[in-house]
């Protein structure tokens, strides 16, 4: 499926690794969360090996997934309680957040009373207070549209920036991976068709600050580079 | 499409009945159909009304019957179900033989039952179990299945342990199923436990429904399947009641199926 991938996140860092359908995206991720083991290779958590060993990284995977018979709240604080809080602490924790995720109000709400990026807020509050070191996002805002999807990864840059999140975000839209992170690892290949993919390049993104990044000279270089690596 | 409105609904079912029972009074009294054969709509009530107390008692009995046998039949449905989650070799074992034991009439267990057990509570209620426990254990273990494999997977990234899978995600996810399961459930113990007072038992509304054909009263008859058709569709309504009371989302979500 892939071959040779080596990836690094830095410390208060997002990444983005970005390649076609198909590629083996997901895999990866899979694979860096502990839920599959690679056939070769290993993963380090600051040096420690955790391949194979799930609950070990923030994961958020494509859907939200969040669970329809809980309140938001009690969806969100799910990993807390998962680790033995009680639910008036795991409440206590979470709340305090709901202004700054954009989720004020929605606290006593079930899920499908929320609109689709809404539930994208409360699942990436839910991966925020999983806890780890490092997050991963699997094409996290790509189910929604257009206008909501802008709106949605401009408040991620400022969240993740305020919180030092670092993360490794996986997308197959390279507006998605040029506005949302400062490094871009370009995955290419056709595993389908018997070729194994591979990172073809890194792009750094130079990110600078406007209203209307994704109109600057900056946003259309680094979108150009990624592009002609995708070939 | 508009819903129906609410008069409409109850309106039209109510008329419907109404007329049937008019075509049913009149086919009677007209002598189309003798009144030895065929008690009318007003003969029937009236032998409900002076039977009640009588009618009452036996009411009681298969009513605890079907209740003891529809718990216990829930139990062990619940229990083989998660058995059956739990353990790929123990679906793969018992699949097979739940569906041929589904195949098997009631009527043609119960005599021996009766036979094995004796006239008492014990092979009505063994009747009940046996007839409700499969529709729970199906709907048990495709609910548990429905479960989306994600969703455990994310479980998993939070260092969920099986129980935690089981009591978060998969338990709720299989409520409905359980529900619709269980509604169809409740009519099969009324059902069951009257068949088996039929074939042998001292009191019970299958045993008031022997005398009564035996003394050709059947206004009587008919009587006891108006008891017998209000027990299920009271069992049915509690079943609902107990559903909204253990999903309080799906009410959330009824309110906005519309988006």
């Amino acid at each position: 499926m892939v071959r040779d991938i080596n990836v690094e996140v830095a410390s208060g860092e997002v990444c983005c690794l970005v390649g076609r359908s198909g590629c083996g995206k997901t895999t990866i991720l899979h694979a860096l969360a502990g839920l599959t083991t690679p056939m070769s290779g290993r993963v380090l958590l600051r040096g420690e090996d955790v391949t194979g060993r799930p609950g070990r990284v923030s994961y958020m995977l494509q859907k939200d997934l969040l669970l329809p018979s809980r309140r938001i709240i009690d969806n969100v604080c799910l990993p807390l309680v998962l680790a033995g809080a009680r639910r008036s602490e795991a409440r206590a924790k979470a709340e305090p957040l709901f202004e700054r995720f954009g989720l004020a109000g929605c606290e006593l709400k079930w899920p499908s009373e929320l609109s689709g990026g809404m539930r994208q807020r409360a699942a990436f509050l839910r991966t925020y207070l999983m806890g780890a070191d490092v997050t991963l996002l699997d094409e996290p805002f790509s189910a929604l549209d257009a206008i909501t999807r802008t709106e949605v990864r401009q408040w991620f840059v400022e969240v993740a920036a305020e919180l030092g999140l670092s993360a490794l975000v996986i997308t197959h839209d390279v507006d998605e991976a040029v506005s949302m992170s400062s490094r871009i690892y370009v995955l290419s290949g056709a595993p389908a068709a018997g070729e194994p993919s591979h990172v073809a390049g890194t792009v750094s993104v130079n990110r600078v600050a406007s209203e209307n990044f994704e109109l600057t000279d900056e946003y259309l270089t680094a979108k150009r580079e990624v592009m002609a690596l995708l070939g | 499409m508009a819903a129906p409105s609410r008069a409409r609904r109850v309106l039209a079912p109510a008329l419907a009945i109404a007329g049937l029972l008019l075509l049913w009074e009149a086919a009677v009294d007209l002598g189309i159909v003798p009144n030895f054969l065929l008690p009318t709509p007003v003969q029937v009530v009236m032998a409900l009304v002076e039977d009640a107390p009588l009618i009452a008692g036996h009411c009681a009995v298969t009513l605890a019957e079907a209740a003891a046998g529809l718990a216990l039949g829930v139990a062990l449905g619940f229990a083989f179900a998660v058995l059956m989650d739990r353990f790929e070799t123990f679906y793969l074992a018992f699949e097979p033989l739940m569906t041929v034991s589904q195949t098997i009439p009631t009527v043609a267990i119960a005599p021996l039952l009766v036979l094995w057990l004796g006239y008492g509570a014990l092979p009505k209620i063994v009747l009940v179990v046996v007839s409700t426990f499969f529709p729970i254990t199906v709907s048990l273990v495709s609910g548990f299945r429905s479960v989306d494999p994600d969703a455990i997977d994310l479980m998993r990234t939070m260092n969920a342990s099986r129980w935690q899978i089981f009591w978060y995600a998969k338990l709720p996810a299989a409520a409905e199923q359980f529900f619709s399961g269980l509604r169809i459930s409740a009519t099969y113990a009324i059902v069951g436990a009257v068949i088996a007072e039929w074939l042998g038992g001292n009191v019970g509304l299958g045993v008031y429904m022997t005398r009564v054909r035996k003394s050709f009263s059947y206004d009587r008859l008919f009587a006891s399947i108006i008891v017998i058709t209000a027990l299920s569709l009271g069992l049915m309504k509690l079943v609902e009641l107990a559903q909204r009371a253990c999903m309080p989302w799906k009410r959330a979500e009824g309110k906005h199926h519309d988006r």
